[in-house]
């Protein structure tokens, strides 16, 4: 197994009065793809935001290439080259799609060849590159928020459910989009409630259920053994398949 | 390919044109649409850091007035310096008296809103009651500074002499003072927009009034940007309060104050956080208490709130709503 870009040891995180994080252990190799998966609730979506520093950690480290970023704030952890593709993709509505992808581009312009790269997977960011985000599809919004997140190399992509409420075949773009970004050396650690996408694009795979990990170790192997997924993953996951 | 949102110019339109029906005499009415841009556009100087203050940060700054006051006193004792040339009969001389004036006006409210921000509002971040009681008193403290700078009494502001009067054109009256305020305010939202559309730090104040933990995660900190947008929009409160007190050709304390009622209408009428609705409002506020005040002086002192009702009942997000997450 490649070594780890991203540890999280023993993180708690408190939301308010709620112990949310309670204890979380997670691995993330260098140049993998690591799906997290758990029903509704367990604290995926709690878990990025704490490694962006969007919650703070309440105790436990957070190593990123060799530094504990647990206490540091978000621009700053976001400077260190991790992207976010949020729950609710966070597209600027009233910004262009153009202009979305020049916030996102913190270097300088986008590079044209980059932006090639984003278009042959994703052709409707060509077609609308002059609308106001706000009015384009769901497929669409999501397919921004993900160019956004690639814009530039970066070492790490947080993405969370995102084929949540899309079309099928919008759904299999994007696992396309996703399997020809996972031929760069980034990594990715991607929420996924779609049984099928996570199969087909995961490396490795780390299961939580009520604020903590209780599986790790690779997709190929959760996929091939039914008896595991039932008992980690329940009918949540079979309702989706 | 901008998508622009035709229907409230449209609207501001018809009230222009509805007006000349029901005043009937062209000259009345264009003396009354002069003064009702005049208005709105002062109005608009002043309440635009405000409304983007809002929009980024959810900061209520009830001490908004304060730099319109300051704008207003300092206008007035840099005047005064320049007395040579406000009281020549030249109106490049007087030009000479009123800019300096003005850009003094604008710096030191400048100045004040970055010491404000530091000490007033940046703990406060994020509790709203704290935030109105502590800008509140912030005020009031504030006011009594100024008795002590420049006394409680009236201070005269008067006006250079060739900004004084009236242009006639035809039977058509136009004061003088007024067009330099139409000029002002349309040079104000024309850089407005220019910084809003076209660099990179306009696209991350519209960015963060829509989704700032979104700008954050991009790796920007608002709260740089939320600072200089506090300063600038102090800044403009100032312009606007020098021209205001120049307008009125005097300055009490309570010049900043007496204007937030009206700040706060334009602001929510055009959708917090949002410069077009800022200035779509300002106008129709502008337009329409100049001419309800002719048409139907009893009802003038309610007209705003009308009009506020009026517009909430129809768009209840204002104007031009700013779409948050
Ligand atoms: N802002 C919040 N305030 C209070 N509780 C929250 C908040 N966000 C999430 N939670 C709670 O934390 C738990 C985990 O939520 P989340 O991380 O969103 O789960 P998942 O993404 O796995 O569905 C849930 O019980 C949820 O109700
Ligand atoms: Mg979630």
């Amino acid at each position: 197994m490649a070594e780890s870009l991203l540890t999280l040891s023993g993180v708690h995180t408190h939301i308010g009065h709620y112990h949310i994080l309670q204890g979380v252990d997670l691995v993330v190799p260098r140049g993998e793809l690591t799906m997290l998966l758990g029903r509704n609730g367990a604290g995926k979506t709690t878990a990025l935001r704490t490694i962006l520093g969007l919650w703070r950690a309440s105790a436990g480290t957070i190593r990123f290439e060799s530094g504990n970023i647990a206490q540091r704030d978000t621009p700053a952890i976001a400077n260190l080259g991790i992207a976010y593709v949020p729950e609710s993709m966070g597209i600027f509505a009233g910004l262009t799609v153009r202009e979305n992808l020049v916030l996102a581009a913190r270097r300088g312009p986008p590079d044209e060849k980059r932006l090639d790269w984003i278009f042959r997977f994703f052709p409707p960011m060509k077609k609308f590159w002059q609308l106001p985000a706000g009015l384009l599809s769901g497929g669409q919004k999501q397919m921004l928020s993900i160019s956004r997140a690639i814009i530039e190399p970066r070492k790490l992509v947080l993405i969370d459910e995102p084929t949540k409420g899309l079309a099928p075949a919008i759904i299999n773009n994007l696992i396309e989009a996703f399997a020809e970004l996972k031929q760069t050396d980034t990594t990715i650690l991607m929420v996924e409630q779609n049984f099928h996408a996570a199969k087909s694009l995961g490396d490795s795979v780390a299961v939580m259920d009520a604020g903590r990990i209780v599986h790790a170790g690779r997709m190929a192997d959760l996929a091939a053994d039914a008896a595991l997924q039932t008992r980690l993953l329940g009918l949540s996951l079979e309702a989706h398949q | 390919m901008k998508r622009i949102d035709w229907i409230p110019p449209a609207l501001l339109l018809a009230i222009v044109l509805g007006a000349l029906a029901m005043i009937g005499s062209p000259s009345t009415w264009v003396t009354l649409t002069v003064a009702g841009l005049a208005m709105g556009l002062l109005i608009f100087i002043m309440a635009s850091g405000l409304t983007l203050v809002f929009g980024l940060m959810d900061v209520m700054n009830f001490a908004h007035g304060l730099f319109i006051a300051i704008g207003a006193y300092v206008a007035a004792s840099t005047i005064r310096l320049f007395a040579g040339a406000a009281g020549a009969d030249s109106f490049l001389a007087n030009l000479g008296a009123i800019v300096p004036a003005m850009l003094a006006a604008a710096a030191a409210a400048g100045l004040l809103g970055l010491a404000f921000e530091r000490i007033i509002i940046k703990p406060v971040y994020g509790q709203h009651l704290k935030q109105i009681l502590i800008t509140t008193g912030g005020m009031i403290v504030a006011e009594q500074l100024i008795h002590v700078f420049w006394g409680p009494d009236l201070l005269p502001l008067p006006r250079p002499a060739t900004l004084r009067g009236s242009f006639l054109v035809g039977d058509v009256a136009i004061e003088k003072f007024r067009l330099i305020a139409v000029v002002v305010g349309l040079a104000v939202f024309a850089a407005m927009l220019l910084l809003l559309n076209r660099t990179k730090i306009g696209l991350l104040i519209r960015a963060g009034v829509e989704n700032k933990e979104m700008v954050e995660a991009m790796g920007y900190r608002i709260r740089r940007l939320f600072v200089g947008v506090f300063v600038a929009g102090s800044a403009l409160a100032g312009l606007g309060g020098a021209l205001w007190g120049m307008y009125q050709e005097s300055v009490t304390v309570h010049i900043g104050a007496s204007m937030m009622v009206l700040i706060f209408i334009v602001i929510i009428i055009g959708g917090l956080g949002s410069i077009g609705g800022c200035f779509a409002g300002a106008l129709l506020v502008g337009l329409v208490a100049n001419y309800v005040g002719f048409l139907a002086p009893k009802i003038a002192l309610g007209s705003n709130i009308l009009l506020m009702v009026l517009v909430l009942l129809w768009r209840p997000q204002g104007l031009y709503p700013v779409s948050k997450q």
